[in-house]
């Protein structure tokens, strides 16, 4: 998706908090002038059956991410490295909560 | 001090029950006629997103609308309904401001004619929630929050334009200075409203028009917009005499009850 829209408006991610204490999870993106026109319309597109109570939005220029190509240097030297889950304990009994 | 609108009844008194009911159907016929010109912009928004912050804001104006026609219909006494008021009534019948028929005319003009009604509505419903009519009180509490959150996005469309670009500018400017002449109208008093007043029933316009003007004065300020001089005001509305453009939204919005009277899927 382009950065901008026909008008020009800057592309903007969209993060929910659904629930005081819990996390703002990315929902999705829309187009605004600026950041308060891009809460107003966060606010109309996905808070509108009370999916919310807090909004971030970030401008998605200022997004940087990893690089799809570099998944495998990234990601699959874990593979072989099994200690580094917490396998090898043995879980005291009556321990509800790990 | 005793809570708003408990040990109070105006329903007992005929007059006093006639003019709530007059003072209700003001309120309600403001906010069906502007829901049904912000609906018009359903799928016609500049961005898909301000096409769903339209349409949002239409259907509050609709819900609370829908409460007060209820309530009129109610107090009236003749058992009409919400959909009776509005679907069954002629142009003459409807007691709207000017303002909220105009025509949507560009996005300044739609944002606009809001901004305008918002910062009336907004201290009008903070003020009738203490209203000794205990309904009329919980349908004005409803509405507060809405209103807040209306008058806060006009308000902020009101800054992007006039500090915008010098087209942007110039439009909201031009829809300021054509809409002005329907703002007097919001603040009329007469027999009605002094008579509920009186009764703690409706809160003193006045008040509400020094909020109102308060609030033009600080974001046109702050947008660089020029307040217009106060000049020639429109009136009639209250009264049933409306702009040629009533007529053609009542058109849309009732011939299909007119054509198929009853009918229900």
């Amino acid at each position: 998706m382009s950065n901008t829209n026909d008008q020009g408006w800057p592309l903007w991610e969209i993060f929910i908090q659904s629930k005081r204490g819990l996390d703002h999870k990315h929902v999705g993106s829309l187009h605004a002038a600026d950041a308060g026109m891009a809460i107003a319309n966060a606010r109309d597109v996905y808070t509108r059956r009370q999916e919310g109570n807090s909004i971030w939005v970030v401008k998605s220029e200022h997004v940087h991410a990893s690089r799809p190509e570099d998944a495998e240097s990234f990601y699959d030297p874990a593979d072989d490295k099994i200690y580094r889950h917490p396998t090898f304990y043995v879980v005291p009994e009556g321990a509800k909560y790990i | 001090m005793s809570r708003p609108g408990t040990g109070f009844d105006p329903r007992s008194d005929p007059h006093m029950s006639q003019a709530l009911t007059i003072y209700t159907l003001r309120l309600g016929d403001d906010l069906l006629i502007l829901s049904h010109r912000l609906g018009e912009w359903c799928g016609h928004g500049p961005i898909l997103e301000e096409d769903i912050a339209l349409t949002n804001r239409a259907l509050d104006h609709l819900g609370e609308a829908r409460n007060l026609l209820t309530y009129a219909g109610e107090t009236e006494g003749q058992g009409r309904s919400e959909d009776d008021l509005a679907y069954l009534r002629m142009e003459r019948q409807y007691t709207n401001v000017k303002l909220v028929e105009q025509p949507n005319g560009d996005y300044a003009h739609t944002i606009v004619r809001s901004f305008l009604f918002d910062a009336y509505h907004l201290p009008l419903m903070q003020a009738l929630m203490q209203s000794k009519d205990a309904q009329l009180a919980a349908i004005a509490g409803k509405a507060v929050k809405e209103a807040t959150y209306h008058l806060r996005t006009s308000s902020e469309w009101m800054l992007r334009f006039g500090e915008g670009t010098e087209e942007s500018h110039a439009r909201a400017q031009a829809a300021l200075d054509h809409l002005w002449t329907f703002t007097g109208e919001l603040f009329e008093a007469d027999a009605v409203t002094d008579e509920l007043v009186k009764a703690g029933i409706a809160p003193d316009i006045a008040s509400v028009k020094e909020t109102w003007s308060r609030t033009m004065d600080e974001v046109l300020g702050e947008a660089t917009l020029k307040r217009p001089a106060d000049g020639f005001m429109a009136t009639g509305g209250r009264q049933g005499l409306h702009t040629e453009h009533l007529g053609y939204i009542l058109a849309e919005m009732q011939h299909v009850t007119r054509a198929y009277p009853g009918a229900a899927w």
